[in-house]
């Protein structure tokens, strides 16, 4: 009940007006929806792309942050970055319970993201990613992360 | 539950003996002690406490609460500021009172800021209605609904602000430094809008997490890690001096446990040993200590190789690379001398047959340790199922002859002992894996080897049947107090060593 009534209107706005480079792909239910993000600027490392957002929310959204990955296809690649892995996950402390605030919304984390993105200029993964990325079977929000590089 | 903890929840009759030794040396305070024993120096009967002891003093729930509550004041006092603020200030400086008054009386702007306490914004921490509201977090609007902001003015609706709550106490544990929900906001809910904002069922949860922070950020403050114990034991050895003490503490609830990691005791190895022994034992890096020792890879392709039989001339299964095993070169360059390799002793050969035979050396000492380290945790255990069987012993003893219930303490007392010993005989081998070899070493694995015989000479009288029993209380009585005295004279001389750094540790073993 909690999140529903605050994704109806996330979701109402969303549908009159998103911000530049981010679009609503689908949101049939408040539990799991698709966004697609780009870079707005001529960043060389995202050139022409577009990424693939998958977000899963918890019934004590907004309260407790969603579940936010990219999910790779044919047209839609796992952007490189030193804080996402292989497999669409993503390290920042605000999809983190300890640095997720209930006023972020949706659309906030796409712009937190593409912003993320945009600044980057290390065409990399994060270190010990194809290990993790090989063995990992835990949700996104039972792996402990630490926050540790805030240069990027 | 594992032996460990069957070993340590027992001691009170150690505690007897340690009395003893006690009063004698209260009796004879000034009187040189009497060398009762035979074989101790004087040294190693003092006084009051052994060389191995350390002070240390057990606080329940209800104490350390009124430990915080006193200092609370203290300080409230001295910074004029109202106790919940004091309190929310004492928790941001982790407890440190003189800092936080020194930082207070110099900036202290600065500090109510840092902590959250600001007062940037007017009006006091209330339930309200506003008008022209809506809450950022559920979306709800409308006239009648309550809302609630803390100083900072981030306006919530008391709903959202309760879950946000709840959820921080009781999924995440937080209680101290929960901060408001606002984005980015650092303001820390005090304890004044928690009273106005959290459900009765939670303020219990909420008290006992506060305390547990209390605990965790002091230093001379440990919870005691036995399964439900509520005590904490306070020790005043330091974090650096862990290598030249090994702190053991006894909870009220009987635990025994070392004050510097929370594992379990155990002397007389030191911590940092503890931890590399563990890890040592846990990953599998003996196994590639056994790869190395036992293989070598094909110099083309890189396939671990094993060799068991046959000439020096090897083909890889693999890459049919054809190569000489004992100076890894390529066959066809290898002269004539067939079978016999001449280029053995040429310098990269003789290396990496010196690493080689190291390799194997060095694990060959892991295991001699590793296995008597490993025999004693499983005698331990199965000391477990005598100490239970004792039980059944002493009341079979009770009805066979005509003793009472006291005169059979004995066998328990027995066991108890065996346990305690077995326990610090095994972190003897895993100590002395990584010991140097000097005169001390040769003292130490003397008292080693005594402490040894006298546990199994003990442990083998259990296995005596029980009508026999009844005739061997006075031996048993003896053994039991020699195993007691033996472990005191081992640990004694360990931790006095230790101190003093006579005892060296290999470096990166």
């Amino acid at each position: 009940m909690f999140a529903s009534k605050r994704l109806g209107k996330e979701l109402s706005k969303l549908q009159s007006s998103t911000p530049p480079g981010i679009t609503l792909v689908k949101a049939d239910d408040f539990e799991e929806w698709e966004m697609d993000i780009r870079v707005l600027d001529s960043n060389p490392i995202y050139n022409g792309q577009t990424f693939r957002l998958k977000f899963r929310f918890t019934p004590s959204y907004p309260i407790e942050p969603p579940e936010v990955v990219f999910v790779k296809s044919d047209t839609r690649p796992i952007p490189m970055h030193p804080h996402i892995y292989t497999n669409g996950i993503i390290c920042l402390d605000l999809l983190d319970r300890q640095g997720w605030s209930p006023v972020h919304n949706v659309e906030s984390v796409c712009i937190s993201l593409q912003s993320m993105l945009t600044s980057n200029t290390k065409n990399e993964r994060p270190p010990g990613d194809e290990d993790f990325s090989r063995r990992n079977r835990l949700r996104p929000r039972d792996v402990n992360f630490l926050f540790h590089d805030n240069t990027v | 539950m594992d032996s460990d903890d069957e070993i340590n929840s027992v001691q009170s009759s150690e505690d007897d003996f340690m009395d003893d030794e006690d009063s004698l040396g209260e009796d004879f305070d000034a009187v040189e002690e009497p060398d009762d024993f035979g074989f101790s120096q004087d040294k190693d009967i003092k006084p009051r406490k052994q060389a191995y002891e350390v002070d240390f003093k057990v606080w329940g729930p209800g104490q350390i609460q009124d430990q915080q509550d006193k200092q609370v004041e203290e300080v409230s006092a001295v910074i004029g500021q109202p106790t919940e603020s004091t309190a929310i200030l004492l928790r941001h400086a982790r407890w440190n009172k003189e800092r936080l008054i020194e930082s207070y009386m110099d900036k202290r702007d600065e500090v109510l800021e840092s902590s959250g306490l600001s007062e940037d914004k007017e009006g006091s921490a209330s339930i309200t209605k506003a008008d022209d509201f809506m809450c950022d977090i559920c979306c709800e609007d409308g006239k009648d609904l309550d809302t609630f902001a803390m100083k900072c003015g981030h306006r919530f609706c008391v709903n959202c602000y309760r879950t946000y709550l709840a959820s921080k106490i009781r999924d995440e544990g937080e209680a101290a430094r929960i901060k408001c929900p606002g984005e980015g906001c650092e303001r820390i809910v005090d304890s004044k809008s928690l009273k106005l904002l959290v459900t009765e069922d939670l303020k219990d949860r909420y008290h006992e997490l506060l305390t547990r922070t209390y605990v965790d950020d002091m230093n001379n403050l440990k919870w005691c890690p036995a399964p439900d114990c509520t005590y904490a034991v306070e020790c005043g050895v330091k974090q650096k001096d862990l290598t030249k003490i090994v702190p053991t503490v006894t909870c009220s609830c009987g635990h025994h446990f070392c004050f510097g990691c929370s594992l379990n005791d155990h002397q007389p190895a030191p911590c940092m040993l503890v931890k590399k022994w563990m890890k040592k034992c846990e990953d599998d890096s003996e196994t590639a200590n056994w790869i190395s020792a036992n293989t070598k890879e094909c110099p083309k392709c890189h396939s671990t190789i094993e060799k068991n039989g046959g000439c020096n001339h090897m083909t890889c299964r693999k890459c049919r690379h054809e190569f000489c095993w004992m100076c890894m070169g390529v066959w066809s360059e290898h002269g004539t001398s067939w079978y016999n390799c001449n280029r053995y002793e040429e310098k990269s050969g003789s290396d990496a047959r010196d690493a080689q035979a190291k390799s194997r050396q060095s694990l060959e000492r892991y295991l001699h340790y590793y296995n008597r380290y490993a025999n004693h945790e499983q005698s331990a255990k199965l000391d477990k199922d005598i100490y239970l069987k004792t039980e059944k012993k002493m009341t079979q003893l009770q009805s066979s002859s005509n003793m009472s219930w006291i005169e059979v303490q004995f066998l328990q007392e027995a066991s108890q002992a065996l346990q305690q010993c077995r326990q610090t005989l095994k972190w003897t081998y895993a100590f002395a894996y990584y010991l140097a070899r000097n005169n001390l070493t040769e003292i130490f694995e003397d008292n080693q080897k005594d402490l040894e015989m006298a546990v199994e000479n003990l442990s083998e009288m259990f296995e005596k049947s029980t009508d026999q029993l009844a005739g061997l209380k006075v031996e048993m009585l003896d053994k039991t107090s020699y195993c007691k005295r033996r472990r005191i004279i081992l640990l004694n001389d360990t931790a006095e060593n230790l101190k003093s750094g006579m005892i060296l540790i290999i470096p990166n073993s």
